[in-house]
């Protein structure tokens, strides 16, 4: 995983709420072995029409987005299905943070896994970049701060372990492999509530 | 309750720099969210560390035609064939047991851990699947992971997690007549919202929850993560032990009698804080169904949907072609799916068995009726419930995710209406621009009845 420390981009903005997995990466393309390309199936239904032609008005086919890293999206993003594609499709197709004031549980802690910052900022915020698309924006990891094209800054929560693990690039299984030894003391013990 | 389970798997507990090392008992695996993972591992030289603590089986996209299955018939789907083959050897290769293709055992995965006995009171559950939240019906703290997570799993028996807070919802008195367990959780969604339950396990008390059988607990839990939850949670008493008593992979003999005990003391202390409380009444809740595009949006079979004029509230009306105000009965039905780990046990089958009992499945419409595992499917067959769907004229298929996720071929075409028994009414959930009205058994039963949808109440003796 690459280390990341600043992320700087104008934004994509996707406002609605409740975007859910099935959206992000539909269903149908879930029967691959592979973690790899899965941009091409990227809100596939909202990209492309029925007959595979790219829908202009949709936000991610104007223009305007190419090279765009930060997507700017409505509450509660990534709602429904566990599925990792999800944000490895975002990640491979140049996203490398989503912005809200929510994000769903999994989707969440599937995106820090991969290189995809999870950035939940307060209403207001939110508020002034839903309105203001393809506004220049800088975050900062270590400083966990969402700068505004005027300067200004909010904050965002990152959790310490998360952080670390973004900002020096290495994931968090070498971690769980250092503590084998706790974790085989763990199971010598006898189990409280199960009596295996 | 969950704190007990917590601290009971704590291998190292969490701190301001690393969230805690939490031990898992029981991992449980498909074939659509796990090639990854095992690719993963065996790039970085691990092996699977507990393949004893894991289960795997075939269900999401596998085919639930009788003749791809046992016929001999190639799987349709190439994709998906090369899905199942590929778990068929990481199982082989690692040791893990697959109840494959062809194993009377097979089934979705939270229909088969319960049924089998491997899930029980105390355990930590996990899965990579959202609705691992099933599990928790039994005291289990259970819930859904990533791939990236399934590795961790694979690799360590781990993971590392940060506490959630607790969510209590409280659900006082009895269900009316005609109103079952997925009417009382979709009831549930639609008052604290879809993403009520974020960052949150939900415990599920009161006694409208203690009357439950165990399916229908499975079917509140099983749809915590619609309310934002990653794992909801109902605490084990009789009618739990009743259940596991006797499962092939329960304790048995004085294991059993030593499992009782411990599970005896899972129960939440009287008095346990919660993070946040919500309650409702079981006697306002009336048959449910979904209207729109995420399971929050639902009201009573009889009631109109609502007066809204925001733009997301339109789009998913437009998808769905309904108009604001408008009765939901009445609407006009195309497909009904009766499966999906959220109603495809025993007692779903019993309820809409009797509901089409000596009826015909309405001229045009399609009905699918996918129990939740093979077991499921033989325990049915001996009752004579597959002679009732046939006769109706309904397709009696083998168990798996089917309809529900639409990825082994059960789909429905664009512009569809179906209703369903499953829990995600997302958009193009159930086949690209297909629309799917959530439901309870007996009033997807009674939808294939008539053709649209209608209070089960008005077919019920």
């Amino acid at each position: 995983m690459q280390a990341i420390r600043r992320i700087r981009s104008r934004t994509i903005v996707l406002p609605a709420a409740d975007v859910d997995t099935d959206q992000i990466f539909p269903a149908r393309f879930l029967t691959t072995t592979s973690r790899e390309g899965l941009s091409q199936a990227l809100f596939a239904d909202w990209r492309f029409d029925a007959s595979g032609a790219l829908q202009p008005e949709f936000v991610l086919n104007r223009t305007e987005s190419t090279g765009c890293s930060i997507l700017v999206a409505g509450r509660n993003f990534g709602c429904g299905s566990s599925r990792e594609h999800a944000p490895w499709a975002l990640h491979d197709y140049g996203i490398r943070a989503v912005i809200s004031t929510s994000i769903a549980d999994i989707f969440f802690n599937n995106a820090l896994k991969n290189g995809l910052l999870p950035v939940l900022v307060d209403a207001e915020t939110h508020l002034w970049l839903l309105a203001h698309p393809g506004a220049e924006v800088e975050i900062d990891l270590e400083a966990s701060t969402v700068k505004l094209p005027d300067g200004r800054r909010a904050g965002f929560p990152m959790e310490a372990f998360a952080r670390h693990c973004l900002l020096h690039g290495v994931d968090e299984l070498g971690y769980l492999l250092s503590r084998l030894p706790a974790i085989e003391a763990h199971e010598r013990k006898p189990a409280r509530h199960s009596p295996a | 309750m969950f704190e007990k389970i917590w601290a009971a798997h704590e291998v190292v507990p969490e701190s301001a720099e690393t969230p805690a090392v939490l031990y898992v008992d029981l991992h449980l695996i498909h074939e659509v969210t796990s090639p990854q993972a095992f690719t993963r591992l065996r790039s970085r030289g691990l092996s699977v560390r507990r393949p004893d603590r894991s289960l795997a089986t075939l269900d999401h996209a596998t085919p639930t035609d009788t003749q791809q299955v046992f016929g001999g018939v190639p799987i349709r789907l190439e994709s998906a064939a090369r899905q199942i083959a590929e778990l068929e050897r990481n199982a082989a290769e690692s040791g893990i047991e697959l109840l494959g293709l062809r194993d009377e055992r097979r089934g979705i995965v939270h229909v088969i851990g319960p049924e089998l006995g491997v899930t029980q009171p105390g355990m930590t559950i996990v899965c990579g699947d959202s609705h691992t939240s099933t599990h928790g019906a039994f005291g289990t703290l259970a819930f859904g992971i990533g791939t990236t997570e399934v590795g961790h799993v694979l690799a360590t028996q781990c993971l590392l997690q940060r506490k959630p807070k607790a969510l209590a919802v409280e659900v006082r008195g009895k269900l009316s007549r005609g109103v079952g367990a997925k009417d009382l959780v979709l009831a549930i969604i639609s008052q604290i919202g879809v993403a009520g339950g974020s960052g949150m396990i939900i415990e599920y008390r009161g006694e409208a929850i203690r009357a439950l059988s165990m399916d229908e607990r499975m079917t509140v839990c099983n749809m915590s993560i619609e309310a934002g939850a990653r794992a909801g949670m109902i605490a084990p008493d009789e009618t739990t032990f009743e259940y596991l008593r006797g499962r092939p992979r329960a304790p048995s003999g004085a294991d059993w009698d030593r499992a009782l005990v411990a599970w005896r003391q899972l129960p939440s202390d009287k008095g346990a804080a919660f993070d946040r409380e919500a309650a409702l009444d079981a006697a306002d809740v009336e048959p449910m169904i979904s209207y729109g595009t995420n399971p929050g949006m639902t009201i009573p079979v009889g009631g109109n949907i609502p007066m809204r004029d925001d733009e997301a509230f339109l789009k998913a009306l437009r998808y769905m072609g309904f108009a604001p105000g408008e009765a939901i009965a009445g609407k006009a039905v195309d497909i009904v799916f009766i499966g999906s780990c959220t109603n495809s046990r025993l007692s779903d089958l019993r309820a809409a068995a009797t509901l089409l009992r000596g009826r015909k499945v309405a001229r045009g419409v399609r009905m699918l009726v996918v129990p939740g595992s093979q077991q499921v499917k033989r325990a049915a067959e001996a009752e004579g419930l597959h002679e009732v769907f046939t006769a109706a004229g309904a397709e009696w298929r083998e168990s798996g995710c089917s309809m529900c996720v639409g990825i082994n071929g059960d789909t429905a075409a664009a512009g569809r209406y179906v209703v369903s028994t499953s829990n995600r009414n997302f958009e193009g959930r159930q086949g690209q621009g297909a629309r799917t009205l959530l439901a309870s058994p007996v009033t997807a039963a009674a939808a294939a009845v008539t053709g649209r949808v209608t209070d089960p109440r008005e077919l019920m003796a």
